[in-house]
């Protein structure tokens, strides 16, 4: 009726099985794309690149001239769409894992929990780059096919605080059930509100450092003063490290009961 | 053959105490987790899975340590009691992915005996959505199986399931048990539970009430006395008649109409009230027994 379990087989290949080491797992990648895309909120990462988009496409088509083209690439680039792509990928393949408790799949096996984070990660990583990078750098172009500076600087910016972001939040999913609703408070708020009123507040935000390094590469008229692209660079290796080395510890205490 | 270790563990939660000095060794062979709602049965569950640090104690695998060590998964199978599964992978996906996280040399072969293990090979290619409760719980069995652990745990693994489904899983629990695996799995019933488990360990309100084999739980739950209310057609004869028997200790006549009776020895009882009622030519209407909810059998557990 049913297979043997304790073939003598299993037992040895399990002693000698290899491949869960690494920091990668492929295996946890492909379940947090799954996860990410089998969710209607994927569709939301696809929503935000369209609407820079066509925005660039009006406003080329609408203005004469282009000295809109870096306002647009940054409020609604750098402060709208990159925070939020990195956002809803990032809670996509790890918030929701445990909000309903499945990431206890993933945690009952012996694989690093840093391992686990940074897999998940490079998921995160990707739409970043699919749907925030590459559309600033096609809306870039758009908008200024004679200055591909533009487009590329704000492509790179644009990569730098997306990745950032997405550490921070990962680390907001393993801290809180409510990492949408962290994360958006601390875009709004922090980023946005707070940002633009105390100057200070400027050597603590994720988007005045892609900014930062978004003026290295255009040359342009700056988007932030006086913050020397070294400081942004580090600041975002700092975060990006710190961030994800947090998650993976605070994941390793990972609680989990039915009873709650 | 491996052993968990429980020694005097307690956890709580702010002022809420989940499990309370809790000291038990569950070795090689089937044993059943039986408690009512709430006692903390699956808060002993995670204790043992290494999902939860004791607050006091320690938990150990063959000396190991549970908590914050992900090693311990290559020994450990867990099958949770969420039904939060990835419902957009089909079964065999599913069970894939949990052979290859473990890291199993061969992923598919291993895939392929668990579900045909718990009889899923047929519905591997559905969607986990499309699956009924039991099949859930099938392929959830499944995943725990992929890489042959030495120790098996369960949390409410009957939960939702048909009566054929149950015969097949309480048979495969046993097949695992004689194999000279630790298997553990958490239940509300004693049927359920004595029909599997060699060894039984009752929990009660986050306390360690009972421990011993099915026979033992079983002798402590049924030789307590049983308090019954009985409808009859003329309760002054039969209460009159009732109290002559050896098995039965009090007889009372109740207000609202009925006998209460409170017996010694439930088998006895359960044989001496029809022949009493037939012999007197007394109708019974109705017998229940007034404190036969398991919380109530439980609390006399936690009291003897």
């Amino acid at each position: 009726m049913t297979a043997p379990v304790n073939a003598d087989v299993t037992r040895a290949a399990r002693r000698t099985g290899t491949g869960t080491g690494g920091l990668v797992n492929t295996t946890v990648a492909w379940l947090g794309l799954r996860s990410l895309f089998g969710r209607r909120r994927g569709i939301l990462l696809f929503a935000l690149p369209l609407v820079l988009l066509a925005l660039a496409v009006l406003v080329r088509v609408l203005i004469e001239g282009s000295a809109a083209a870096p306002d647009i690439l940054y409020q609604l680039g750098l402060v709208v769409v990159v925070p939020l792509v990195a956002l809803i990928a990032t809670t996509g393949v790890l918030s929701s894992e445990i909000d309903d408790g499945s990431v206890v799949y993933l945690l009952a096996k012996p694989l690093s929990r840093l391992t686990i984070v940074i897999s998940k990660l490079l998921v995160a990583f990707g739409c970043v780059l699919v749907f925030a990078a590459v559309p600033l750098l096609v809306a870039g172009l758009i908008l200024r096919w004679d200055l591909p500076r533009l487009g590329i600087g704000f492509a790179v910016g644009g990569l730098a605080g997306g990745l950032t972001y997405c550490t921070l939040f990962a680390f907001a999913s393993v801290l809180t059930r409510h990492a949408v609703v962290v994360g958006l408070v601390y875009v709004l708020i922090w980023e946005g509100l707070l940002g633009g009123l105390l100057d200070g507040i400027r050597w603590l935000s994720v988007t005045w450092w892609s900014a930062a390094i978004t003026d290295e590469i255009t040359e342009g008229p700056p988007l932030v003063e006086k913050m020397g692209v070294t400081y942004a660079i580090a600041a975002t290796v700092v975060v990006i490290i710190g961030a994800t080395w947090l998650a993976s510890h605070k994941l390793r205490g990972y609680s989990y009961t039915a009873d709650e | 053959m491996s052993t968990i270790q429980l020694d005097h563990v307690s956890r709580w939660y702010g002022n809420v105490v989940a499990v309370n000095d809790v000291s038990m060794t569950i070795g090689p062979g089937v044993t059943g987790l039986l408690g009512p709602n709430g006692a903390g049965k699956s808060t002993l569950i995670a204790l043992m899975a290494g999902f939860l640090a004791p607050s006091v104690g320690t938990v150990t695998l063959d000396g190991t340590p549970l908590w914050r060590n992900e090693q311990i998964y290559r020994d450990i199978g867990l099958v949770p009691e969420p039904e939060a599964l990835f419902d957009y992978l089909t079964g065999r996906q599913f069970v894939l992915a949990n052979a290859r996280l473990h890291g199993v040399r061969d992923p598919g072969a291993a895939g392929e005996r668990a579900l045909a293990v718990v009889e899923m090979t047929d519905a591997a290619g559905r969607t986990i959505a499309t699956y009924s409760k039991g099949m859930r719980q099938r392929v959830k069995m499944a995943s725990a199986l992929v890489h042959d652990p030495s120790v098996l745990l369960l949390d409410e693994p009957f939960n939702g399931m048909d009566p054929r489904q149950r015969l097949h899983l309480m048979d495969l629990l046993r097949r695992m048990g004689s194999d000279g695996r630790t298997v553990l799995f958490s239940s509300h019933i004693l049927e359920e539970v004595e029909q599997v488990a060699r060894q039984i360990e009752v929990v009660v309100a986050g306390r360690h009430a009972a421990s011993g084999d099915f026979g033992a739980i079983r002798r402590l739950m049924t030789d307590r006395p049983n308090r019954y209310v009985v409808r009859s057609a003329d309760d002054r004869s039969l209460a009159r008649a009732l109290m002559g028997e050896g098995s039965v200790r009090a007889v009372s006549l109740r207000a609202e109409g009925g006998v209460e009776v409170e017996a010694t020895d439930f088998g006895r009882f359960s044989a001496a009230l029809p022949r009493v009622a037939r012999d007197l030519g007394v109708r019974l209407f109705e017998v229940s027994p007034t404190d036969e909810s398991l919380e109530s059998v439980f609390s006399y557990l936690v009291a003897s």
